[in-house]
């Protein structure tokens, strides 16, 4: 098992055939995922060739998912467009749509939040590096890869990860895969301000998968997603929690690359967040350096095994 | 992207928020036709800086105040060439300052009483939030702090906008009645028309006031704008003022390069925000003091990293480079080649540590190593960032 996506799952890419939609499509058919239909309205009945790959392309969502069974989509459409693509793949009942698109106005996403309400879809980003579940195969081929993550750094195993930042998520799962420590799952949520989908919600997941074992979560400055995590993890789980920020060094009202990641107040700072990590007992990562290594300590500190 | 106070009042006037008569200049010649604009008696004089604390600065001559009270015009006109073109610092521009480019006349209101408001997004909601108190003219995050209860907040369904119900609500809280309340009502309408129209990360007015005859006035304007909007708003874009950027943060966005510099003595250069943000945190963490942050971001090319190498170089603080890349489908080899190529073409002195791993990583190494060059490496992110700061040390 794993959360949200297994090897099993069929995806189509919204933007196949665009220059950044469609090297990711490749990467993900080399890695072994099921992409079973690109969609770029005016390119219905084309086929993205890859190797021995040949996806159908289809002009809407709808169409996409009636002629292949793909339950869920990626977004590689450019920013201007993406809210509406979001939009498609909620309205045609996707069980999950990941927006990998950076760049997408806030209101734009103000407004698709409110309508995504009480729709079975979830969404995961927007400006996000995706979800991975490695699969067994070498350097963890044969799993589902959705979005821009290094698929080969992965290996399939019982550690969940969750974090807005791509390459520190990628720097822990390479630091538990040297480890020897494998990832059920692995969730880049996305730095935006508005997302779809936050770090509570995957950590919830990750808490009622029984085959993860302990959680990484990575965060940053800007808002209080991190905050309410730590406080529902003390009162619900009893799995072993490892947490990092980004950002101590961070001056207050300056934007440091994500959109969300900006001090605002006294409250969204990274002193403010790791107290509250201590004070709900989870092991904080003093450097990003330390991030596999912290789970270990916490895992070790509750008898759990990692592997 | 934030824009000068007078260009806010000018887009209040638009969208039917109402602000003391005014006029902005530039020279000294302008101050004349500005002020010709407003009627005689008291004026205010505001220096035009994208940093607040105006008032209570120091110009770097010593002469107080970057906000001030005139009796007359002509003493208006008098303190304006005292202001422009010196340099103002305050408790927001850092002790380098802001040079003033442009000075504000306004007429100074008879002020009955001073409000806050602000809209801003509400990230824990999604929602659009406004923000309001009876406490004006204050910093607001001390009263939020001491008397919460005087902090009023009405959240906007998107799908639905402001409600009439919502907008009654809170003037009933601010305590306004007769025609003050149905001027701040009309204002508050107005204003979030604004907020929402333009894509603004965030309006507020501090001071609101109220004067003697009812009217309600937005004091002083602050607005700032979404980034990611401004494709669809050239004319808000065409507000920008490249005099209140950092060079070099403006020569890093023309190369796709995201830079804020900061005032410490390593530089860096890494790709993603988040990885960039904890690579300022490392270099803290053991001892040494962050010069930038810097993301190259997912796709990097040789020139973006020559490019980079040369803005961070232009910091004259800088006294040794961390490089710090994870390339996950980035090839480090291109990274590799990238920095051999900037570390040649710029004659680098400085000490330079570089921590690569990812994909291609045995070829980006030994491409380093094969350059003849004197770069350490670094095999974690941790003993990269010890030996830069032993280096700078």
């Amino acid at each position: 098992m794993a959360i949200l996506i297994t090897p099993e799952t069929k995806i189509l890419v919204q933007g196949i055939t665009g220059d950044f939609g469609g090297r990711h499509a490749r990467l993900s058919l080399d890695y072994g995922t099921k992409v079973v239909a690109g969609v770029t309205p005016g390119k219905g009945g084309q086929f993205f060739e890859h190797g021995a790959h040949r996806v159908p392309i289809f002009n809407s969502v709808p169409e996409a998912m009636r002629a292949t069974g793909a339950t869920v989509s990626a977004i590689f459409v450019p920013p201007p467009y993406a809210a509406d693509a979001i939009l498609e793949g909620v309205d045609a009942g996707l069980a999950l749509v990941v927006a990998i698109t950076e760049g997408i106005p806030v209101k734009d996403m103000i407004r698709v939040k409110r309508a995504m309400q009480g729709r079975p879809t979830r969404l995961v980003g927007p400006n996000c590096p995706g979800v991975v579940t490695p699969g067994a195969g070498p350097d963890s081929s044969g799993g589902c890869r959705i979005g821009i993550a290094p698929g080969y750094i992965h290996k399939k195993g019982h550690v969940g990860v969750v974090s807005r930042s791509g390459t520190l998520t990628y720097e822990a799962v390479y630091q538990l895969t040297t480890r020897g420590l494998g990832q059920s799952t692995c969730v880049g949520i996305g730095g935006d301000p508005v997302n779809g989908t936050s770090h509570l919600d995957v950590l919830k997941m990750f808490n009622d998968d029984p085959d993860t074992a302990g959680m990484i979560m990575i965060g940053e400055i800007g808002g209080t997603a991190e905050v309410d995590a730590a406080r529902w993890l003390k009162a619900n789980c009893r799995k072993p929690v490892a947490g990092f920020i980004a950002g101590a060094t961070a001056p207050a009202g300056r934007r440091m690359g994500h959109a969300g990641a900006i001090v605002g107040g006294t409250e969204d700072t990274a002193a403010a967040k790791i107290a509250v990590f201590r004070e709900c007992g989870i092991e904080v990562a003093v450097t990003p350096s330390d991030m596999a290594d912290a789970l270990i300590r916490a895992a070790a500190a509750k008898g759990v095994k990692l592997s | 992207m934030n824009i000068h106070e007078y260009q806010a009042k000018a887009l209040f006037e638009n969208y039917g928020v109402p602000v003391p008569k005014g006029a902005a200049a530039t020279s000294v010649e302008g101050f004349v036709t500005a002020l010709a604009q407003l009627p005689e008696g008291p004026t205010m004089v505001k220096s035009q800086i994208h940093a607040g604390g105006r008032g209570k600065g120091t110009f770097t001559d010593g002469f107080k105040g970057g906000v001030k009270f005139c009796r007359t015009k002509a003493e208006a006109r008098d303190l304006a060439g005292k202001m422009l073109g010196n340099t103002l610092v305050t408790a927001q521009t850092g002790p380098a300052g802001r040079k003033v480019q442009t000075i504000y006349f306004t007429v100074a209101s008879d002020i009955k009483k001073e409000y806050y408001l602000a809209i801003l997004l509400d990230r824990a909601t999604s929602r659009p939030v406004i923000v309001a108190s009876t406490e004006g003219g204050v910093e607001i995050e001390k009263v939020a702090h001491q008397t919460p209860e005087k902090i009023f907040k009405v959240f906007v369904d998107p799908a639905y906008g402001l409600a009439d119900f919502q907008v009654r609500d809170l003037i009933f809280q601010l305590g306004f009645t007769g025609a003050e309340a149905k001027n701040a009502n009309r204002l508050i309408r107005a204003l979030f028309k604004l907020y929402w129209e333009t894509d603004a990360a965030m309006v507020e007015i501090n001071p609101l006031i109220t004067t003697p005859t009812g009217d309600v006035l937005a004091l002083d304007a602050k607005v700032s704008f979404d980034d990611n909007a401004l494709f669809r708003h050239p004319d808000i874009l065409a507000l920008r003022d490249l005099n209140e950027e950092d060079p070099k943060e403006i020569e890093a966005s023309n190369h796709a390069l995201n830079y804020i510099a900061l005032d410490g003595t390593i530089a860096c250069l890494v790709n993603g925000a988040g990885l960039a943000m904890s690579t300022m945190d490392i270099i803290k963490h053991f001892g040494g003091n962050p010069a930038n942050f810097l993301d190259v971001g997912g796709g990097a090319t040789k020139e973006q990293v020559v490019a980079a190498f040369k803005i961070i170089l232009g910091d004259p603080n800088v006294k040794g480079i961390f490089v710090n890349i994870f390339g996950g489908i980035m090839d480090c080899n291109v990274i590799a080649a990238g920095i051999v190529q900037a570390v040649k073409d710029v004659g680098l002195k400085l000490p330079l540590v570089v921590r690569l791993e990812g994909n291609n990583v045995a070829a980006g190494k030994a491409t380093l190593a094969q350059s003849g060059l004197t770069i350490v490496s670094g095999d974690s992110m941790a003993d990269a960032a010890q030996k830069i700061v032993k280096l700078v040390a």
